[in-house]
């Protein structure tokens, strides 16, 4: 029997349609997925993304131990409440999880990490920890909800108290501020402005109820995806997993490689795989005729030496925003402007561009 | 429970079949089966003279979720397809017994239809699922 979120009776009180994602039983849609997609892109939307799991690092040596657990820095996180995205890799260089850290002090820090990597990432964190002088503590006691959207900010801010309105009040993004029982950050993955809200059990049935009655609409993990695909963000386990190079999976900017000397895990092979010059990049694909690109089609291309090459797409959907398909692939680097993809035993001629098409509302290629 | 109309034939991959008479039947995607894809983005139709044998694959219905083959239920020739699924393929999320129709196929022997369920035997199929 799959789990549930504190938010399981909302969502069948809105009509949810249930799913099993990853053990959780998860809302797919309340309704029409397309509908929830837009609402997010044109005015309020909200997920509960309750499944998703929050890891705290406390102790003297929880900046050293995150330095050497993940390969972004957290070095580079300063002021109370910044946040910093980022992959935790294994010796080889593979992904074991992407998630976001947050700076609370020098001795703690906050990690969110994705639900259905859970067990295996407390596994690897804990196993990690040893040695140094830090905690690692789960809290399942923890619910979040994802507000998302142009007017997500505003509707939200009808929610808030008068003390937690004030501190966000000019906010910058991928910052969160912890202020009476909530958690409050401007990150998200939809590619508008709004923010992740963490929450206690306890209260987030009435928070959920609070938005909805400010009409925030409820949205499922199904325009979830459109969405991310759309901002040309990665899933975990299509678009990379541990057999993929962060750098392979338009992560690279979140690899500090500086100061050279620290040395994360992971970091060697990612030396190597660099040096070897065989490493893919992902890109974006876009397809104006028909049809819809989907994850393991075949993409290829002839390269500027004439020589026929082949990538995969990671994850692909109908774009509800631009009206066509759109895709995120991995292919060899010499890939041009257009390549062809394999679709139901025909080839088709798709456009290449960066990773990513919509963000706020407009496409951006 | 989905709703089964009882004037229909189906197929147990989905299909209804309307006769419309004069060998002339209307074929689409049931209510469960438009339930189960999710929000309808394209459906690609067969042309207008396209010859089928029951069972061949005739049109896709896309979804954001997922590619659907939509299968001939039975043997004969297509007279007359949804034009305006071009424009609105979401009729078939909306209406899928009635607006969300697909195409018309002549049928070279209207006594495949008796091949076809009735709509107790595809309340069975749905309910197996």
């Amino acid at each position: 029997m799959a789990a549930q979120t504190v938010l399981f009776d909302k969502h069948i009180e809105a009509g949810a349609k249930m799913v099993d994602f990853h053990g959780w039983d998860m809302p797919i849609n309340y309704g029409s997925q397309i509908e929830e997609h837009h609402a997010v892109r044109q005015d309020a939307g909200m997920f509960d993304v309750s499944h998703m799991t929050v890891v705290d690092i406390k102790g003297s040596q929880a900046k050293a131990f995150l330095q050497k657990l993940l390969a972004n820095d957290v070095a580079k996180l300063t002021v109370e409440g910044k946040a910093m995205y980022g992959g935790m890799l294994n010796e080889a260089g593979g992904v074991i999880d992407d998630l976001i850290t947050y700076y609370m002090t020098d001795d703690y820090y906050r990690l969110v990490v994705n639900s259905a990597t859970r067990v295996k990432d407390m596994a690897w964190i804990n196993k990690q920890s040893a040695g140094f002088d830090v905690t690692v503590t789960e809290l399942p006691e923890l619910a979040m909800i994802a507000v998302q959207g142009p007017n997500a900010k505003e509707k939200a801010a009808k929610v808030f108290n008068a003390e937690q309105n004030a501190l966000l009040e000019g906010i910058k993004p991928f910052f969160a501020v912890a202020s009476g029982d909530l958690f409050i950050a401007t990150t998200g993955y939809t590619g508008e402005d709004g923010y992740e809200i963490i929450v206690h059990n306890d209260q987030a049935a009435d928070l959920w109820q609070q938005l909805l009655d400010v009409d925030v609409r409820p949205c499922g993990l199904g325009a979830r995806d459109t969405l991310r695909l759309e901002a040309g963000m990665n899933l975990y386990g299509l678009d990379m997993d541990e057999e993929v190079s962060p750098l392979a999976a338009n992560m690279a900017w979140t690899v500090a490689w500086e100061p050279s000397e620290r040395d994360f895990i992971g970091r060697s092979a990612l030396v190597e795989q660099k040096a070897s010059g065989k490493l893919h990049k992902q890109v974006g694909l876009i397809l104006e005729a028909k049809g819809v690109l989907r994850h393991g089609q075949k993409v290829v291309f002839t390269d500027s030496e004439g020589a026929e090459q082949e990538g995969i797409i990671t994850s692909g959907t109908f774009s509800p925003t631009l009206g066509h398909s759109v895709a995120i692939a991995r292919v060899p680097r010499s890939i041009g402007e257009v390549a062809q993809v394999e679709m139901r035993k025909k080839f088709v001629d798709v456009k290449v561009v960066k990773p990513g098409f919509v963000r706020n509302g407009k496409k951006t290629f | 429970m989905s709703n089964i109309p009882a004037e229909l034939k189906y197929a147990n991959s989905h299909e209804w079949v309307r006769d419309e008479g004069n060998g002339i039947f209307t074929v689409g995607i049931t209510e469960h089966a438009q339930g189960l894809l999710g929000d309808m983005v394209f459906v690609d139709l067969p042309d207008v003279g396209d010859t089928f044998d029951a069972g061949e694959d005739a049109a896709v219905a896309e979804s954001v979720k997922a590619a659907s083959d939509i299968y001939a239920p039975i043997t004969g020739e297509v007279v007359e397809i949804n034009e305006e699924l071009e424009d609105s393929p979401e009729l078939v999320n909306s209406d899928a017994f009635n607006d969300g129709w697909m195409f018309k196929i002549k049928a070279d022997d209207a006594s495949e239809l008796e091949n076809l369920l009735d709509a107790e035997g595809y309340q069975a199929v749905v309910d197996e699922e």
